[in-house]
């Protein structure tokens, strides 16, 4: 029989936003105990690799929680929801304060408080920082004092295939113990998703291995639509080869964007970022570097084309003490030292805006599914996000969440355990059958790197109605494929071909809603910026979009902004 | 990507396989491989998993030195395969799981015995009375945090368990990234639990069990030198306990 385990809440992930609803879950209630359920351990997950910083009002900066979230909705291009702008605002400065009494280590001023910096979009230095390794002691310092909690039940290495639905609620996950290969089944009265984003749905990503879109799949095919997919967002300095992310903190601590003449483009030449130059949004920035490349003023390399960070002019002491990890990045994935020679860059695919659908409590439509984080849709950043905003992101609505699941929890029944188990274990059958399954002709590696390639050339930085279009039918024709992949590693035993197989499912489903999203979208807004529809129309698409499973595909639905204090205006810098 | 330039170098990489199902010993398994000249080694194993052979497991995650999942043995010595240039290599590479550790599978090394030592340091800030967030954070001067902060950037790696000649004759030796973690913590100034702490230090297989041989930090790949703070720790852990009897003795 299936092995299972109950709890009160069952949270998948255990990156910034799963360990931080985990912990808001125990401190909420001292008898109930939470199940945190990761494909990997709580430290490898991605958030580890956040260099830049997180954001969060700070006194006697000049800021004020209206200016933050002033900021953060003008960036969405007047997509974001502002009542979960507003929380976020008013609960990021206690988060990052909660934070510093764990021990994140963050940088300090001389007189002992901490330190920010400043960052794309943010009108004040409002961007905390640990040096370039923010979320890496974020992460770190989260995992560490997460310990200290017995009711914190870690599931290292176990993969989520499926949410468990009874009469309308989810009530639990079916997971595969990676080392094992045995399926098991977690109940709990609510589930928390924080599996992160999929930006390997792309083929040149900061992102790591692990954002495969695992959360946002499972969510959508229990019935939940995903909110604003086509607002993918492109980050304009990934090293061109490994897409590894040179932090805008480089940029915040004043590096230039050169083009190949040496030209600081962003200030001589009109992209829409006015005074603000580097320190303009991804979005147009990342824009511009295209419009450079295409002008003819980029440098060919063996990777393409690309424009230059140029961080000469800092000098070294100032790179060694603001951005040491940029300096070892370089030299290890590009072979230049920023201290003598600028970086090269070019746009790369970084975040996702949209995700699971939830309002301000994390709570999606499905009772008893909370989402957070970066899988999550919460609408605070629309269209287009600022950076250093999803670190805190993750702490308070991950925070939110785990509040929010215990709350309900309390009112909620525990399902039918028949029901569940029968649902689980029919779920292990699936996975049994698809391990080391031989019929079949498709190879992984080789259809994610056609779904790879018809994501970038549909839905990249610059998109066309008819590229778009193309995309949505070559994923639907590669979706049919992938039905047919053949499997060749039969062992039960740590099989990461089977998790492979798994997460390409995901990421066709992600990339399928991203694409149909942006093609029905004829407009330009924030990231979504289409060469046929270049203008912002708020008549016709001032709404989220949304995606549903359907067994004949997506389809596709539409949901009203909220829009409170700040009235839609042109968006320029 | 496009791998259309560049002078590709065929490469012969000798990989260990243990399935536990099917073998009683580990094996090795030769794979040629076509390399770009930028490749680091974990390229060269993704081309394997991807074009040659889906059945070889191993971890890894953020190819960019920062989540500590793909620590192997290279041609013996323990490396983080994400920033290991195969330029610095010839022909042959010998790829093996991370040493002293029990293998899971090829080259997936098993955890649980490190995370039990990691969190046996207590690995989170100690106060008498916890504040509120409300009441703002801590100051702490840039010296305050320069005490500590090296040895926070332990990526938990583990290669400095696999290079530990200590680890490799007794393994419930708690090792040097779990003690430079304690460490870390007890140097805070804003944590009160460096007491707690040094008893944990002071206990059977533990930090006393050093001995000074210092590959701990010649493997970390993020400088983090584990050997300082192992000997930071003792001393503490002496003076500590010395104080302590004297208070006992005189209170
Ligand atoms: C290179 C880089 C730099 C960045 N820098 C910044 C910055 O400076 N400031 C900022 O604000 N933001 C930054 N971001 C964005 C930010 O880091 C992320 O949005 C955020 O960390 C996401 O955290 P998360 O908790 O949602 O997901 P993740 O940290 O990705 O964690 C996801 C978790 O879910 C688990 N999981 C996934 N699928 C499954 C499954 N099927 N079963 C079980 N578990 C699963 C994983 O194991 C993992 O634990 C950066 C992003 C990147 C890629």
């Amino acid at each position: 029989m299936m092995e299972s385990f109950r709890h009160d809440v069952i949270v998948v992930g255990g990156g910034g936003a799963g360990l931080r609803a985990a912990i808001a879950a125990v401190e909420a209630d001292p008898k109930v105990t939470v199940a945190l359920v990761s494909k990997v351990y709580p430290m490898r997950s991605h958030t580890v690799s956040a260099e830049g910083g997180a954001a969060a009002y700070v006194e006697g900066k000049g800021d004020s929680l209206e200016k933050h979230a002033y900021d953060t909705v003008k960036g969405s291009d007047f997509l974001a929801a502002q009542d979960s702008v507003d929380y976020f605002v008013e609960q990021a400065p206690l988060e990052l304060t909660r934070l510093e009494h764990w021990g994140c280590p963050w940088s300090r001023n001389d007189d002992g408080t901490v330190a920010t910096r400043p960052f794309g979009g943010m009108a004040v230095p409002r961007t905390w920082f640990a040096a370039d390794k923010v979320g890496f002691h974020m992460l770190h310092s989260l995992f560490q004092h997460s310990l200290r909690f017995d009711r914190i039940v870690r599931y290292d290495e176990h993969f989520v295939t499926k949410l468990l639905v009874d009469d309308g609620a989810v009530k639990g996950v079916a997971a595969l113990d990676i080392r094992s290969g045995a399926m098991r089944m977690f109940q709990g009265r609510a589930v928390i998703l924080a599996t992160g984003g999929a930006g390997k749905c792309f083929p040149f990503t900061t992102n790591g291995n692990i954002k495969t879109g695992d959360g946002m799949s499972l969510a959508y095919r229990a019935g939940v639509g995903l909110k604003d997919m086509e607002f993918v967002q492109y980050h304009p300095t990934g090293l061109p080869g490994t897409g590894i992310l040179i932090t805008e903190a480089s940029r915040g601590e004043g590096g230039y964007v050169l083009n190949a003449e040496g030209e600081r483009f962003l200030v001589t030449r009109d992209y829409g970022v006015g005074q603000k130059a580097e320190l303009g949004p991804r979005d147009m920035i990342s824009r511009a570097e295209i419009l450079e490349i295409e002008a003819g003023r980029g440098i060919k390399g063996p990777y393409g084309e690309f424009v230059q960070l140029d961080l000469r002019h800092l000098g070294e002491a100032k790179i060694m003490a603001k951005l040491p990890f940029v300096r070892e990045l370089s030299k290890i994935y590009a072979g230049v030292d920023p201290v003598h020679e600028p970086i090269p860059i070019r746009p790369v695919l970084h975040y996702m805006m949209g995700g699971v659908d939830t309002d301000v409590r994390g709570a999606t439509p499905l009772p008893g599914l909370y989402a957070a984080g970066e899988v999550a849709c919460v609408s605070m950043n629309g269209a287009n996000r600022l950076g250093s905003n999803s670190l805190t992101e993750c702490l308070v609505f991950g925070a939110r969440a785990g509040r929010e699941a215990v709350a309900y929890g309390r009112g909620a029944s525990d399902g039918q355990e028949a029901r569940l188990r029968a649902a689980a274990e029919e779920e292990g059958a699936r996975i049994d059958a698809l391990r080391g399954r031989k019929r079949g002709s498709e190879k992984i590696a080789a259809l994610r790197s056609e779904m790879q390639t018809a994501m970038e050339s549909g839905c990249g930085v610059y998109r066309k109605q008819e590229s778009m279009q193309q995309a949505v039918s070559d994923l639907a024709r590669i979706k049919s494929r992938y039905d047919d992949i053949a499997l060749e590693d039969a062992s039960k035993v740590f099989n990461t071909e089977i998790l492979a197989a798994l997460e390409l499912g995901a990421m066709l489903d992600v990339a399928q809603a991203i694409a149909v999203s942006a093609a029905h979208r004829t407009e330009s807004r924030g990231a979504h910026a289409c060469r046929d529809f270049p203008q912002r129309n708020d008549r016709d698409f001032l709404y989220h979009s949304m995606v549903f499973h359907e067994e004949s595909g997506p389809r596709l639905d539409k949901k009203s902004v909220t829009i409170t204090r700040f009235q839609p205006e042109e968006r320029k810098y | 990507m496009a791998p259309e330039t560049g002078e590709m170098r065929k490469r012969t990489f000798v990989v260990t396989r243990f399935d536990p199902d099917k073998d009683q010993v580990p094996k090795t398994q030769t794979y040629e491989v076509a390399c770009r000249p930028d490749w680091k080694v974990l390229d060269a194993l993704n081309h394997i998993k991807d074009e040659i052979d889906p059945t070889l497991s191993h971890r890894w995650s953020c190819r960019m030195a920062v989540c500590g999942s793909c620590g192997m043995n290279v041609n013996g010595e323990p490396k983080l395969t994400c920033k290991t240039q195969l330029a610095d290599y010839g022909e042959v590479v010998e790829v093996e799981p991370l040493a002293n550790f029990p293998i899971v599978r090829d080259l997936v090394i098993e955890m649980d015995g490190f995370m039990e030592k990691f969190k046996s340091v207590k690995p989170w800030v100690i106060v008498a009375k916890e504040k509120a967030a409300e009441e703002g954070p801590n100051r702490q001067s840039p010296e305050e945090l320069s005490a500590f902060k090296q040895f926070s950037m332990c990526i938990n790696c583990m290669l400095c368990y696999a290079a530990c000649p200590v680890v490799a004759k007794e393994p419930h030796f708690l090792g040097p990234a779990a003690i430079a973690l304690g460490h870390r913590y007890n140097m805070d100034s804003r944590d009160e639990g460096a007491a707690e702490r040094n008893e944990v230090f002071r206990g059977e297989g533990t930090v006393f069990h050093c001995s000074y041989a210092n590959e701990c930090t010649e493997v970390c790949p993020k400088n983090v030198d584990p050997a300082a703070a192992i000997n930071q720790a003792k001393l503490n852990a002496v003076v500590d306990w010395a104080a302590s009897f004297v208070v006992k003795r005189n209170g």
